[in-house]
Formats: C-alpha cells, sequence, structure tokens
C-alpha cells in the first residue's frame, strides 16, 4: 500500500460521486427523511426515542453497502479494475482509496441525520451525538466492506441490488430494532451475535440510554473495526490481478 | 518479449494452443487474425492479468505481470476503459499518478492523442472515436517501454489512423516495443513484423516483405486470405 496511491484513489471516487448530484442529494438527505418520517409516525414519543438512534446505525450500513457493491461492480466490468490491476497500484491501495472516499461520505451523512434527528425531531439521547456520529461511520466501514465483497459474487447491476436483501435485510430483522435480542429464541440471539449490524445498534443504544455508555460503544465499535477488516480481507481476496 | 508454449483455456474451451511468439525491442509488431482468434487473450497473457495453463511469458526479461514490469508496460484493453463520469484531464490525472508520472506527461499525451479539445468534457459524452483515443492516452502514461494496445484505431478516421500510426512510428523509434491488434489491413504495412493468429495458432511470423513472398500474393489481405485457407485444420477442429 503506497498512501499517496490510496489518496488519489479515494479523491477520485469523490471526484466521480461529485459529479453526480442526484446520487450526493440521496446519500445526505435520504436517511433525514425517513427520520422526520419516522418522528411523524410515533409523533415523536418515547417509540422514536427506544428506534431513532438505532436506526441511524442502520442507514449508513445499509446505504454504504448498495453504493460499494454497484461501484466496484462498475469497476470490475467495464475493464477499470483490469486496468488498475495491470499498474502499480495496489489492491490495498484500491479497497483502502474506497474506504477513505466513503467513510468520509458516511461522516458527512451521519453528521447531518444525527443533527436532523436531535434538533429538528426532538430525539432524545443521554450520550454525546458526536458518539452516535461516530458509531456511524464504523457501521458505513462494514457496509462498505461488506459491500465490497458482495459486488465479487454478482455478474451484473441487477444481481447486485438484490444482493441487498439478501445480506442487509436478515441482519436488519435480527439486530435487536425490531425486538430486543435477548427476547428473540434462543437459534435467533445465537445468530445474531454474529453479525454486524447488531453490534452497531448496540452501539447506538448504549450512547443514547446513558450518559456514560460511551465504554460499553467503544467496545461495540472495535468488534465492527474488526468485521470491516475482516470483510476487506475477504474482497481483498476476490481481487484478482489475473482472471480466467 | 517472448512467448514458449503458451496454452490458455477460457470457459471449456482451449483457445491459445501452445503460441511461440517473439517481439523484438523496439519494433511494431501487428497482431493480425479472424475474429474469436485469440488476439486479445495473448494481449491479456503478455500483461499478465490472464490465467494461463501452461508455458511461459517474458516481458523485459521478467515473467509477465511480475510487479516491477506494472509502470513499464502500457495495456489498451480492446472496449475502451476509462471512467466515464470523469472528465477526460480527470481521468488522466488519476492514472498518471498510479503510473507515476506527472502533470506534464497528462499535457503530452493530450497532445499526442488529439484531444486537446476534449480535456474537460466528460468521458461519458466523448464520441466513439475519442473516447478509445482516451484509453490509448490513458496507457502512454508514464512512458512504458512495452506498449501493448488491442485495436487501438477501431471507429477512427483515415486522418486519425494515419497520425496515431506515426505516433506509434515516433515512439518506436524511441526504443519502444509495441504489440497492436487491427482488423484494418493496410495497417500491416505500417508495422516491422506481422503475427498472424488463427484458432489459436501461430499461422505466420514474418516481415511484409516475407509474407507476400512466401504465398506470392500482392497484398496483405491477400496473403491473409491464402494463409488462412491453406493452412491445415487447427487441433480439435470440427469444421464451421
Ligand atoms: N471470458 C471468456 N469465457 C469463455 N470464452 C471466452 C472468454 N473470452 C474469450 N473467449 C473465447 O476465446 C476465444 C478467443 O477470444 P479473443 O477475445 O482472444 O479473440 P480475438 O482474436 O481478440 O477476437 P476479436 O478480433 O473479435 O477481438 C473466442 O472464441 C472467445 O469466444
Ligand atoms: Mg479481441
Amino acid at each position: 500500500m503506497t498512501p499517496r496511491l490510496t489518496l488519489a484513489t479515494a479523491l477520485r471516487v469523490v471526484q466521480q460521486l461529485r459529479a453526480d448530484h442526484r446520487t450526493v442529494a440521496l446519500l445526505l438527505l435520504l436517511p433525514c427523511v425517513l427520520i422526520g418520517l419516522l418522528a411523524w409516525v410515533f409523533d415523536g414519543g418515547p417509540v422514536f426515542d427506544r428506534i431513532g438512534p438505532a436506526l441511524l446505525g442502520v442507514f449508513p450500513f445499509t446505504v454504504m453497502f448498495v453504493v460499494t457493491s454497484i461501484t466496484t461492480l462498475r469497476e470490475r466490468t467495464s475493464g477499470t479494475l483490469e486496468r488498475l490491476l495491470a499498474t502499480p497500484l495496489g489492491k490495498g491501495d484500491f479497497l483502502g482509496g474506497y474506504a477513505v472516499a466513503f467513510g468520509m461520505v458516511a461522516v458527512a451523512q451521519a453528521g447531518i441525520a444525527t443533527a436532523f434527528a436531535i434538533g429538528v425531531c426532538g430525539l432524545q439521547v443521554a450520550g454525546s451525538p458526536w458518539a452516535l456520529v461516530g458509531v456511524a461511520a464504523a457501521s458505513a466501514l462494514v457496509g462498505n466492506a461488506l459491500g465490497l465483497f458482495a459486488s465479487a459474487f454478482a455478474r451484473t447491476e441487477f444481481q447486485a441490488v438484490q444482493f441487498m436483501p439478501a445480506f442487509v435485510l436478515p441482519q436488519f430483522l435480527l439486530c435487536g430494532l425490531i425486538v430486543p435480542r435477548d427476547q428473540m429464541p434462543a437459534v435467533l440471539e445465537a445468530v445474531s451475535h454474529v453479525l454486524p449490524l447488531s453490534y452497531a445498534v448496540d452501539a447506538m443504544n448504549a450512547v443514547s440510554r446513558s450518559a456514560d455508555g460511551g465504554a460499553e460503544a467503544l467496545a461495540d465499535v472495535a468488534l465492527l473495526a474488526a468485521f470491516a477488516l475482516g470483510a476487506l480481507t475477504l474482497g481483498a481476496l476476490t481481487l484478482r490481478r489475473r482472471t480466467p | 518479449m517472448r512467448t514458449r508454449g503458451l496454452r490458455v483455456r477460457r470457459g471449456p474451451r482451449e483457445v491459445l494452443h501452445g503460441v511461440d511468439l517473439d517481439v523484438p525491442a523496439g519494433q511494431v509488431v501487428g497482431l493480425l487474425g479472424p475474429s474469436g482468434g485469440g488476439k486479445s487473450t495473448l494481449m491479456r497473457a503478455v500483461v499478465g492479468v490472464q490465467v494461463v495453463q501452461a508455458g511461459e511469458v517474458t516481458v523485459l526479461g521478467q515473467p509477465a505481470g511480475a510487479p516491477g514490469l506494472r509502470s513499464r508496460v502500457g495495456y489498451v484493453t480492446q472496449a475502451p476503459s476509462v471512467y466515464g463520469d470523469l472528465t477526460v484531464r480527470a481521468n488522466l490525472r488519476y492514472f498518471a499518478t498510479v503510473m507515476g508520472a506527472g502533470r506534464p506527461a497528462v499535457d503530452e499525451v493530450v497532445e499526442q492523442t488529439g484531444l486537446r479539445g476534449q480535456v474537460g468534457q466528460r468521458a461519458s459524452t466523448l464520441s466513439g472515436g475519442q473516447l478509445s483515443r482516451l484509453s490509448l492516452a490513458a496507457a502512454l502514461l508514464g512512458e512504458p517501454e512495452l506498449l501493448v494496445l488491442d485495436e487501438p484505431t477501431v471507429g477512427l478516421d483515415p486522418v486519425l489512423r494515419r497520425d496515431l500510426w506515426d505516433l506509434f512510428g515516433r515512439l518506436s523509434g524511441a526504443g519502444v516495443t509495441l504489440l497492436v491488434s487491427s482488423h484494418v489491413m493496410d495497417e500491416a504495412t505500417r508495422c516491422d513484423r506481422l503475427v498472424l493468429l488463427r484458432h489459436g495458432e501461430v499461422l505466420a511470423d514474418d516481415t511484409l516483405a516475407g509474407l507476400l513472398e512466401r504465398t506470392g500474393a500482392p497484398d496483405v489481405e491477400h496473403a491473409f486470405l491464402e494463409l488462412v485457407e491453406h493452412a491445415p485444420p487447427p487441433v480439435g477442429w470440427s469444421g464451421p
């Protein structure tokens, strides 16, 4: 890995995103719309305070999964990946560049969504709002890494889009957002322990419920980082310089 | 650059059946042959992005695909491979950084490929010929010693094609080795050597003069037809 090449790749990805105003608008504003809708549905009551923070952890994961799996699939099918892998660019530079670029987008997205939830929708958070943004960024990174990995198994963009429900929806059901994880059947609870989104939601809950939930959240964030690293490593294995 | 006994399987079939090929340094070698004959596959093997079953490929004294070669070999894929949502300039600046070339190199390849009027234009809005020239420009960055160009002149008008072949000539004069595939037979006259690849086998590897003399044909096109039609059927070939 060469920092200069990683940064050049990140810059290139950001330039590509910037050229696509509609995607940028969707990335930054859609979470606010959905959170606003949720607050409205529950009339800003205690249910909103319970699931609002968890949702702030689910958005970045889902959105980054979709965006990354489609963009890397596009690189694979357009021939640009083949070209890049024939140059001195390392696989780490390629993956790292995407992680840095989308990581920045995720922080911006989380910052706007958190500010909107607290400032406009009146979400009650006991801990620091910055901790919420930090957890959201970690969650985004996992979505990022998993999307990269998943793109290796899609031949077409159509398939890649279908991976979203396959990879994300089961995690969404089991992450504790709908039913707290310790109230689920034992088998499902066991499964939920190995799914990264569970830890994103745990961390969000820890921060939002008590002022000193930071330490607990930190452990969850460390686990999320481990998940991201694992998925990135698997993703790197699917980037082959030589193809059949 | 040389290959010995190169065998490549793609999908269920073997596409290259033991190719032996030498490309002398500093020469322009034209790779000709019917569609599906294995030209692109051979080029991918030379660049080191193709899984090969057997044989060896040596490029600039190293095994193809060696890390040390990646900044010394320029490669243009048959389908233009650039970022459609970036401008010509942004594309070239990125590839320049990757190849370890500076900003001046970007201006230089823009001039060489006649894209000065398009630098600020998004690649997805370029015409077909402009797009393939951008793809070529990206491969010229970093002054590679070997250029592997898969049909770089497809879709270009005669003036542009002449200009590009002039460029290839200048590059080879400066010591660059070029392996160029083409379907346009009159381009063969601009090559130092010609390689005819059919059904994964080298039918001929000669100079233009040598080829014409051997076949008694008046031009490349007829020499090509002569060789293709009188060659023995290839391994495993069960008729068209
Ligand atoms: N990914 C692949 N899977 C299976 N078969 C493939 C694949 N790519 C190429 N082939 C087959 O390999 C053979 C050689 O293909 P190649 O692209 O090297 O031909 P070519 O000489 O470059 O043809 P053209 O002049 O049309 O570009 C063809 O029969 C093609 O159908
Ligand atoms: Mg081809």
